[in-house]
């Protein structure tokens, strides 16, 4: 299934949650925080949010800034 | 310094009043180092795209800067509209499990950095609306100071001179004007070059100082940070004790009775 992620297209082998797309990702206990088409999902609704073909997600962390 | 000098931001009480970056140093140790010994308590972040696939192990900025020890201050900078930095405070909020403390940026152009006065009055009302405390940098209009405070922002912080650049205060008296109307705290927040300079702006009567690259660039970053936490500390000291008046002519500070010579 294709997806955009990060602004880069990207395909996942299989149809996944967002709490299963953290995992694939190596992600998963690492602070960061999801957007799932513009919207922010909450940590908490990751295991229940299906990915959809042409979702577009964006994976987010702190790095050092002013 | 007496344990009494502290200063509010909404609902929240410091004692250092030096606010640090953590952008442009070489590592994250070096990061850390220069934090601790900044004695900062509030400390910004960005936040940005993570690797995807990168080195899963690699070290994350949260890990040497705690959220547990600091407070953390997520700014919006490189956002150029409204839109980009509501969502990227929204962002943050989720990150940092429902902090709503933030450091609103909304920039006007890649060459100065200045701060686009109108996408920045459009996101505060925006965050306020939905929960935020704005800590918001501003020019340094003493007018747009006035909207900023009265739509609910809980620190002005007008630049000293522009991002990055170490130029120091440039229009102190504006700074002035901002800080006699204004009912929150108001801290210099950009221009700052080397210790003087935040020392001269704690002397004028700001309520802080939030600084990143005079410490990060300077030769030896944590020596930098001790001197900033220092000049700060004594810039307010200044302030307090009250200077002394300035006059055209000289004044001898030992008694003229008493002289030896004929």
């Amino acid at each position: 299934m294709q997806i955009q992620l990060n602004g880069e297209p990207s395909q996942l082998p299989r149809a996944m949650n967002l709490a299963e797309l953290m995992e694939h990702l190596q992600l998963q206990g690492r602070r960061v925080a999801v957007e799932l088409n513009q919207q922010i999902v909450p940590k908490s609704r990751h295991q229940q949010t299906l990915i959809q073909p042409g979702d577009q997600i964006e994976i987010v962390h702190a790095i050092g800034g002013g | 310094m007496s344990h009494q000098d502290t200063f509010t931001l909404g609902t929240r009480t410091f004692h250092s009043r030096l606010l640090v970056g953590t952008g442009k140093y070489q590592d994250l140790n070096e990061t850390a180092a220069a934090i601790e010994a900044s004695g900062a308590e509030i400390v910004t972040v960005a936040i940005r795209r993570t690797n995807i696939g990168q080195n899963p192990g690699e070290p994350n900025l949260l890990d040497v800067i705690s959220p547990e020890r600091y407070t953390l201050l997520p700014n919006t900078a490189g956002c150029y509209t409204a839109k980009d930095a509501v969502r990227t405070c929204q962002l943050a909020r989720e990150l940092l499990d429902g902090h709503s403390l933030v450091k609103l940026e909304v920039l006007g152009d890649q060459k100065t950095l200045y701060p686009n006065m109108r996408e920045t009055l459009d996101a505060c009302e925006t965050l306020i609306a939905d929960g935020f405390e704005v800590m918001v940098y501003c020019n340094d209009d003493p007018i747009a100071a006035q909207a900023l405070e009265a739509m609910g922002c809980i620190a002005i912080m007008p630049l000293g001179s522009l991002i990055g650049s170490g130029l120091g205060i440039l229009n102190p008296h504006n700074i002035r004007l901002i800080m006699e109307e204004a009912k929150v705290p108001v801290l210099v927040d950009a221009g700052v070059g080397t210790a003087s300079d935040a020392a001269v702006a704690m002397e004028m009567g700001c309520d802080g100082v939030l600084m990143n690259t005079a410490i990060a660039h300077a030769r030896n970053p944590v020596l930098m940070a001790s001197a900033m936490k220092k000049a700060v500390e004594a810039g307010r000291e200044a302030f307090l004790a009250g200077r002394m008046p300035k006059k055209a002519y000289a004044s001898a500070s030992s008694p003229l009775q008493g002289l030896i010579h004929s």
